[in-house]
């Protein structure tokens, strides 16, 4: 109790190096999402138009998830080497399955006669993908963005075994900063996760079409969707 | 706050990059990887490792399933219960695994302990939120069936909700097993045991043999366990074959 008291101190005592390092942590996260973002969606979204390839859509997540975290950061040490590419490597295999899955279910799922009734209309199947498809998948595409960032941020402490920096550097280095220290690096990693999560709903809400709103409703349902999603897919 | 630098030094006595005096070429100049050390090695040093990862994850899930499930049952009984549960288990789901472990360091030590304690709080919110979602999911109907045919509320519980929940708490189960199997590779910064064992070797070595033998093990082995615990699944509900939708 008393170290969690102290931790608290520490933030004050240590507000630079805190700072330094959650920009690095950020940094690493960020990169790494961006990139696997750029990868996953667009592939997730193209399967997801032509109805193809579910099963890899749909089973990359659980192999995603199945992958433990400090196993892909070791390989990738023994092959790239101590550094950022390498965390960044890693992150990005963590991270891309979840976002492919909900970017492929969502786009998948959309409603077949809604489809119909936008080609009846004589849409080209390009406008069906941006003006039907994509914004009624909005939601659940985000909802996978932001399963993978929470759990990108929580990955990335790992980073410091590859050199890559971030909090986790505080949280190993306990004989230096004690284990207020420790608990001050975790609790930022936290709020951090909750904080960048709580962003992504926001601007999920901004992006999505005004009649899909669910309005009244700002929870964090990423957790849940994932869970459902889970059981739903299994 | 004890010896906890004495766990990122090699064993004493323990081989540093194995064997320096005779090894082959492979060896000595730390190529990609070296086979016939890791098939040398094997059995000394991974096999043992492989077991004790497997036993980590069985002693959580056991644990976890015990606690979670019972929690489950009692909130799908009693609603208030829902909400603390929840929250107490999800604010130990978002903590940094590795500060979850060190932290638990000067309560109960370097040792397998400390490593269960974070494991086990690990799987309650998955564990829970899935079972109770399954129990919650069964129909109104169904329940009111059972009832009609005379069943107590607990044969209704035991013979008709729980078989019914039963996918839902398997797809837990299965989520929660492949996370531990993920999270067991950390404890072993605190002395564990497990396949990250010779991860934290490798990083004090520097041999790549030994990070990449490592990391493939523990992929392999969550994999293999997924893949069997989804085979599990499709035996024990055979009649959920088709997509099953928690609501």
């Amino acid at each position: 109790m008393q170290d969690f008291i102290n931790s608290f101190k520490f933030v004050g005592n240590n507000t630079h190096l805190l700072l330094t390092k959650t920009l690095a942590h950020l940094e690493i996260s960020f990169a790494s999402i961006a990139v696997a973002a750029l990868i996953a969606i667009p592939l997730g979204v193209w399967l997801g138009h032509l109805h193809r390839g579910s099963f890899v859509a749909i089973n990359s997540s659980n192999i995603g998830r199945a992958l433990p975290s400090l196993a892909v950061i070791s390989i990738g040490i023994g092959i790239l080497g101590i550094g950022f590419l390498n965390t960044m490597v890693a992150l990005v295999i963590l991270a891309g399955p979840v976002m492919l899955t909900n970017a492929y279910v969502a786009i998948d799922e959309v409603d077949r006669d809604t489809v119909e009734a936008a080609r009846a209309m004589g849409m080209t199947p390009t406008q069906v993908l941006w003006r039907v498809e994509l914004p009624q998948a909005l939601p659940l595409i985000f909802a996978g963005l932001r399963t993978a960032t929470v759990y990108v941020i929580a990955t990335a402490t790992l980073a410091t075994f590859a050199g890559g920096g971030g909090l986790g550097d505080i949280i190993v280095n306990q004989p230096a900063y004690g284990t207020p220290g420790v608990i001050a690096a975790s609790l930022t990693i936290t709020v951090l996760a909750f904080a960048v999560d709580g962003l992504l709903n926001l601007l999920q809400r901004v992006v999505t079409p005004y009649p899909l709103r669910k309005r009244g409703r700002i929870g964090r349902a990423d957790a849940t969707a994932e869970i459902q999603l889970d059981a739903a897919t299994s | 706050m004890s010896g906890l630098s004495t766990v990122l030094v090699p064993a004493a006595g323990g081989p540093v990059i194995p064997h320096y005096g005779g090894a082959s070429k492979c060896i000595v100049e730390n190529h990609q990887f070296c086979a016939s050390w890791f098939f040398d090695n094997f059995s000394t040093r991974f096999e043992p490792r492989l077991w004790e990862h497997l036993e980590l994850t069985a002693i959580a899930i056991g644990i976890g399933s015990v606690l979670a499930f019972s929690a489950a049952i009692l909130a799908y009984k009693a609603n208030w219960f829902t909400t603390p549960f929840s929250l107490v288990a999800a604010f130990l789901y978002t903590i940094p695994s590795l500060a979850f472990f060190e932290i638990m360091v000067p309560i109960t030590g370097i040792n397998r302990t400390s490593a269960e304690i974070a494991l086990v709080s690990y799987t309650l919110l998955i564990l829970f939120r899935n079972a109770l979602a399954g129990l919650q999911g069964v129909p109104a109907a169904t329940k009111e069936a059972a009832a009609a045919m005379g069943l107590t509320p607990r044969q209704s519980l035991f013979r008709v909700e729980l078989p019914l929940a039963l996918p839902a708490i398997m797809a837990g189960l299965r989520i929660a097993t492949v996370t531990i199997i993920s999270l067991a590779t950390v404890a072993a910064y605190i002395g564990a045991g497990g396949l990250g064992e010779p991860i934290f070797d490798a990083i004090q070595t520097g041999f790549k043999t030994e990070f990449i033998a490592a990391g493939v093990m523990a992929i392999l082995l969550a994999i293999v366990v997924d893949i069997m615990l989804v085979g599990v699944q499709r035996l024990i509900t055979p009649w959920s074959r088709r997509r099953v939708r928690v609501t």
